[in-house]
């Protein structure tokens, strides 16, 4: 525990320190924010437009930050050996990788404040009433986008192509999953593309529980979708997750 | 008692023989040096001392641990500088000690490991502001800083000196191929060659020879040079350094 809380608190001082860290991943999800309500107006599904932008930047932060961020973290301390050299102290790894998530689901939560503060300073969106049942959605989001992220370090082969490589995956994602406005009217194909990314059902839990108060639990494909993800991430990155860089 | 013994080590990766065997003891408070051109085997073997890598066969013991099952009460114990790694960017020369200082149950006081590898000047600078040099005194920093027992140090320098390691090292073994060719102290290892060189200048050409008998052919050319009432100029007559036999035990491996 004491190990745990060290590792947290110096994950967290890394993370902010870093301009690429803290703009890429923290602010650029908010910046998006801020960009599209002052584009988009009028009303999606009945709600002002803002609040679903708000739900859709929402689950594009959970895929940004636990998946995208986390990810180039990972392989950028592998291919610079500080994995390698983490393993010859005494801090288990398993206490180590638990405080790197823990610390990026923090920067994940701080951003999910930032979007609705921010939200309710420019278009007075209203503050989620579920608060349990979104935090529960947003962790299991997070959750399930970390193991994902963990999963994919196994197969990027080198820090240079790595933020190319999760942009690729990231911002298609979120475009035919609607984090960036309705899907309703895209074409057959890209909405069967987008039905079946873990991404279109964290939005589906997010939207259902901000803009239809509904509970968690009133959604229990989009949570079995979610956790299946999760858990092949994880079985994923058991089998390929690796701590040492590439040879030579 | 040993700090490090290793029997009959071997490692394979696929089909290729890293390590065909090999033997040595490192006694507690001994320098120990492992030199070996490129692809010998060196750093196979100093990361399975350090548990990086499970070997095919052979035993090993390092602090009585078996390195390859050896866990966190190993690790205290251990500290590491790898051949090629580097730490945070942003960390400054000070938080990256602090850090790795809270790993271990009872490390050594940060400001002095500072002092120790004379960063003090850099205590509080960016790591990516730091020179190449530096930047290894900071690893060299990072592995003392858990007071360890044992120091693995992974090529610590860049293009580093063999006149250093025979200032350094209280033992030395030179590794080829996955076999240790030749073991012992600098002083052993250089006078196990019995070769002297001598060399001097004749007719604007330079003169080298090698040989097991230079009381004699010193002799020889002495009274050659007499006869025809000439200098041997440019005359040098010396033992080889550890430098010159690793050359040579290198130079064998081309042939």
């Amino acid at each position: 525990m004491r190990l745990f809380r060290h590792q947290l608190r110096w994950e967290q001082r890394l993370f902010w320190r870093s301009r690429e860290s803290a703009v890429f991943v923290f602010l650029f999800p908010i910046l998006l924010f801020a960009l599209l309500t002052a584009v988009y107006n009028g009303h999606i599904d009945g709600r002002p437009a803002a609040w679903g932008l708000l739900a859709g930047m929402i689950g594009y932060g959970a895929a940004n930050t636990a998946f995208a961020g986390l990810a180039i973290t990972l392989v950028s301390r592998r291919e610079i050996g500080i994995l390698k050299r983490i393993r010859a102290t005494p801090l288990p790894p398993a206490v180590y990788l638990t405080a790197v998530l823990i610390s990026i689901m923090i920067v994940f939560a701080i951003q999910v404040a930032s979007l609705f503060a921010l939200g309710r300073l420019l278009k007075s969106t209203p503050w989620p009433t579920h608060l349990l049942s979104l935090v529960v959605a947003l962790a299991l989001g997070a959750a399930a986008f970390a193991a994902l992220g963990l999963a994919i370090t196994g197969f990027i082969r080198s820090l240079e192509g790595s933020s190319a490589v999760l942009n690729v995956i990231v911002l298609p994602m979120a475009f035919l999953t609607g984090s960036f406005g309705p899907t309703r009217h895209y074409p057959q194909v890209l909405r069967a593309i987008g039905a079946v990314l873990p991404l279109k059902y964290l939005l589906e839990l997010i939207k259902g529980i901000y803009l239809h108060g509904q509970q968690f639990w009133d959604k229990p494909l989009a949570i079995a979708v979610l956790g299946g993800w999760g858990l092949f991430g994880m079985a994923v990155a058991l089998r390929t997750f690796r701590w040492e860089p590439r040879e030579g | 008692m040993s700090a490090i013994s290793v029997r009959d080590l071997r490692k394979s990766y696929g089909t290729y023989e890293a390590l065909r065997g090999i033997s040595f003891e490192i006694k507690e408070g001994e320098v120990f040096g492992l030199l070996g051109p490129n692809g010998a085997g060196k750093t196979t073997t100093i990361e399975i001392l350090e548990g990086y890598r499970t070997r095919d066969d052979g035993d090993v013991e390092v602090l009585g641990f078996d390195p390859e099952r050896a866990g966190s009460a190993f690790r205290e114990r251990i500290g590491v500088v790898l051949q090629q790694s580097q730490l945070w960017p942003n960390l400054t020369v000070a938080e990256t000690h602090r850090m790795f200082a809270g790993y271990y149950e009872q490390p050594r006081n940060v400001d002095e490991v500072i002092t120790l590898v004379g960063l003090d000047e850099k205590r509080d600078a960016r790591v990516k502001t730091l020179s190449g040099g530096q930047k290894r005194r900071l690893d060299l920093g990072v592995a003392l800083v858990g007071n360890p027992d044992l120091v693995f140090l992974d090529e610590p320098t860049t293009g580093f000196d063999l006149d250093e390691a025979e200032q350094l090292a209280d033992r030395l073994a030179v590794l080829r191929e996955g076999v240790i060719i030749r073991e012992g102290t600098p002083a052993e290892l250089t006078g196990g060659s019995n070769e002297t060189e001598i060399r001097y200048r004749k007719d604007g050409h330079d003169v080298v020879v090698r040989t097991t008998e230079p009381t004699k052919i010193l002799h020889k050319l002495a009274a050659e040079a007499l006869a025809e009432g000439r200098e041997l100029q440019g005359l040098s007559v010396r033992r080889p350094t550890l430098e010159d036999v690793y050359l040579s035990l290198t130079a064998e491996h081309q042939e």
